[in-house]
């Protein structure tokens, strides 16, 4: 939205109780064009004639840019990335958090939002584990201790929704210094604030505590819903996290979810150790234990602790009794997209496609054509720079953001001499 | 519009010829390609609105054998063939040869243990499907069947493991049957990570037999069926120095590699254990000027 935009949706702000009232007398198509202005999704070409904006090559080349700067500053640092994450998210519950700029309130997006990320975190990072922290009346409390469970997270944080009181920054500070200080420390240590207020209510020097969590290596990032402060944009810089401040509910998730994959982590910020992991096989079908996390008799389900062969109902999991770290090898198979990553492709524009030589200017992937429908001219493409294959860019964005393979690199039978080129 | 039993069923073929020549079961190539034509066809026969995608993993490359949304060839069979059969017949054909020629400059490669691509086979197929999830909000429901001989190339694992979790997401099972002599633990891995089925034919001459009962039935109707289980899914992991299965086993902070001692220093990415990564990069410069 540009800024004249803005503007006037505030200016209306107070007009729209009045408008509630008499929405109540129109009918419901009536009040979509008074909440959707759909004609501002419409542009003129050069012709003058109105076409709807086209969101898909806005999307591709939005997404394009993102992909490339990504490249370039992992390619930049040292990358090796913090695979093992403790991330404590602190949620800002304070009055300005019932604020209804984001519908239905800030809280309430705020809440769908992280029960997404979450649910992403746990996906793309099976070995980490999260702890959640609120804000409230000038207080930081500690919701969920550090755990890898994403449900128990979830369900405490759908209980707990109230908001009220001032915003302590310092004190939601300590409070996660203290937590994160007690971890190992092969562990990655990472603090998410997610921020609605405008100021912050502290009993000391917020300074000082800065300095105390750049000491302690915590990686702090702050998500603003409101608007940029000063002190969160110090602390950031100081921790070496991210400030980012939301435009609107979509904006808000999408930069929610770019603090899911393991962030470059700077080689110094842990130490490389060796850690002690089970690997348990699964119980016999019908046999009947006690489990251990819900101490409850279970037939058949769950896994045995091979160190002291208690029971547990699901992986990854600490075993409660030996303190064993229990995984299963596809949740380290997870990660290893992380540490084998394709390049990006490079793009193709629509007369390299016409002067290549392939035969059928079809994408390798999904063997969509790659000519603008409706017409003879080929569209925009992209092509990987190893194996040389052509891709629609649809096809582009999947490979890269879920699949983490290119088909046409996996379509080649490599010569072992090749292979330990590419691979060093 | 579609009800919810129409299927898209993506079929991956394996023809690699080190499989198909040096295996001692009772099942030849032509043979299994007879069976599973005729299956191909029942899937057709169930409903109009099924749709199928045949692609070829072969031990050189991987393509698309045969697209049944794409019209072509449909319209007359030579002689006694229906024109489906010997449409994917022809194209087999040309594939097995391009196959043979792109891989007739390597020597030296064990025959026993030649690994086809199915990690490439198993990416075009995910791709196909993320095209027909585009196509809007009436779409059948797609599925992956494997028809896998060779045996796994641990070489592709992180691959496959890359594809499984995508389907995962996409919630495509990956369904397989297995002809080789033993399990795939890859595939009995995809089976169970995407919630698929797993089947290795004990008789293999009646191949059609098991395919048109496990596997021809849509995705809904599953929930109705007796499906064969999966029968103790291995999911431990094998150590990176010998490649035994360990149970318990030291993994790596920073690369997640998995040994079965303790080291000081990790083989894969260099890191040495227990000193901060800047301090142990200090000391290797270190090291290296004074000597």
């Amino acid at each position: 939205m540009n800024n004249s935009e803005k503007k006037r949706m505030n200016g209306e702000a107070e007009e729209e109780n009045e408008e509630d009232v008499e929405d109540e007398g129109r009918d419901a198509w009536e009040r979509t064009y008074t909440d959707e202005r759909s004609w501002e999704a419409l542009e003129e070409d050069e012709s003058g004639l109105l076409q709807p904006i086209d969101n898909k090559a806005i999307y591709h080349s939005q997404y394009r840019r993102r992909l490339q700067s990504l490249s370039a500053a992992s390619a930049a640092s040292r990358i090796q990335k913090g695979l093992i994450r403790f991330l404590c998210v602190v949620v800002d519950l304070s009055k300005a958090a019932g604020e209804m700029d984001f519908k239905p309130s800030r809280m309430a997006v705020i809440a769908k939002h992280v029960e997404a990320f979450i649910r992403e975190f746990f996906d793309q990072n099976p070995l980490s584990q999260i702890g959640l922290v609120i804000i409230k009346d000038g207080v930081a409390q500690s919701l969920t201790e550090l755990g890898g469970s994403p449900e128990a997270h979830i369900k405490a944080l759908m209980v707990k929704l109230g908001c009220s009181g001032d915003s302590s920054l310092q004190n939601a500070l300590e409070l996660v210094h203290d937590t994160l200080h007690k971890i190992p420390s092969y562990g990655h240590r990472e603090v998410l604030i997610l921020y609605s207020a405008l100021s912050t209510c502290d009993p000391g020097d917020i300074m000082e505590t800065i300095q105390k969590c750049k000491k302690a290596k915590l990686r702090c990032s702050v998500i603003g819903l409101s608007a940029e402060m000063f002190v969160c944009k110090h602390l950031c810089q100081e921790t070496g996290g991210s400030y980012m401040v939301a435009l609107d509910e979509g904006h808000f998730k999408e930069l929610l979810l770019e603090h899911a994959p393991p962030p470059p982590a700077l080689a110094e910020f842990a130490i490389a150790n060796l850690i002690k992991m089970g690997f348990p096989q699964r119980a016999a079908e019908g046999s009947i234990a006690i489990c251990s996390c819900h101490r409850e008799a279970k037939v058949g389900e769950g896994y045995i602790c091979p160190r002291c062969k208690a029971r547990v109902c699901e992986l990854p999991t600490e075993c409660r009794f030996c303190g064993l770290t229990l995984v299963s090898s596809p949740h380290l198979a997870r990660s290893y997209h992380h540490l084998f990553p394709i390049e990006p492709f490079t793009e193709v524009s629509a007369r390299q496609l016409e002067l290549s030589r392939v035969a059928s200017k079809t994408c390798f992937g999904c063997r969509e054509s790659l000519l603008t429908p409706g017409t003879n001219k080929a569209g925009p493409c992209a092509a990987c720079t190893k194996c040389k294959q052509y891709f629609c860019l649809d096809c582009d964005i999947y490979i890269h953001e879920s699949l983490h393979n290119c088909p046409g690199c996996e379509s080649r039978r490599i010569t072992p001499a090749a292979a330990s080129v590419t691979m060093s | 519009s579609f009800s919810d039993d129409v299927s898209l069923l993506v079929v991956l073929i394996d023809t690699n010829p080190f499989f198909w020549s040096t295996s001692s079961s009772s099942l030849n190539f032509h043979q299994f390609v007879s069976h599973v034509l005729v299956f191909l066809d029942l899937i057709v026969r169930l409903s109009q609105l099924n749709q199928i995608v045949v692609i070829a993993t072969g031990h050189n490359t991987c393509d698309y054998i045969y697209d049944s949304s794409l019209d072509t060839d449909q319209v007359t069979g030579e002689g006694e063939l229906p024109a489906l059969y010997s449409f994917v017949l022809q194209r087999l054909e040309e594939f097995v040869n391009k196959d043979e020629k792109l891989g007739a400059k390597q020597e030296g490669l064990s025959e026993k243990r030649a690994s086809s691509l199915l990690s490439g086979s198993l990416s075009m197929a995910l791709c196909y499907i993320q095209r027909v999830f585009r196509s809007g909000p009436l779409h059948p429901q797609p599925r992956i069947l494997c028809l896998q001989g060779s045996p796994d190339g641990s070489e592709q694992y992180v691959s496959i493991m890359n594809a499984i979790f995508s389907a995962q997401r996409s919630m495509v099972p990956i369904d397989c049957c297995y002809v080789g002599s033993h399990n795939s633990a890859f595939l009995q891995q995809a089976s169970y990570i995407t919630g698929g089925v797993y089947v290795k034919p004990q008789h293999l001459e009646g191949l059609y037999q098991y395919l048109a009962t496990v596997f021809a039935v849509d995705l809904h109707s599953r929930s109705f069926l007796q499906l064969p289980r999966p029968a103790g899914v291995d999911f431990r992991a094998s150590c990176f120095c010998h490649k035994t299965t360990i149970d318990m086993g030291y993994v790596c902070s920073v690369c997640l590699s998995i040994f079965c001692k303790h080291h000081d220093k990790c083989s894969t990415c260099g890191s040495v254990f227990g000193k901060a990564q800047l301090d142990a990069a200090s000391d290797r410069k270190r090291k290296a000027s004074e000597s």
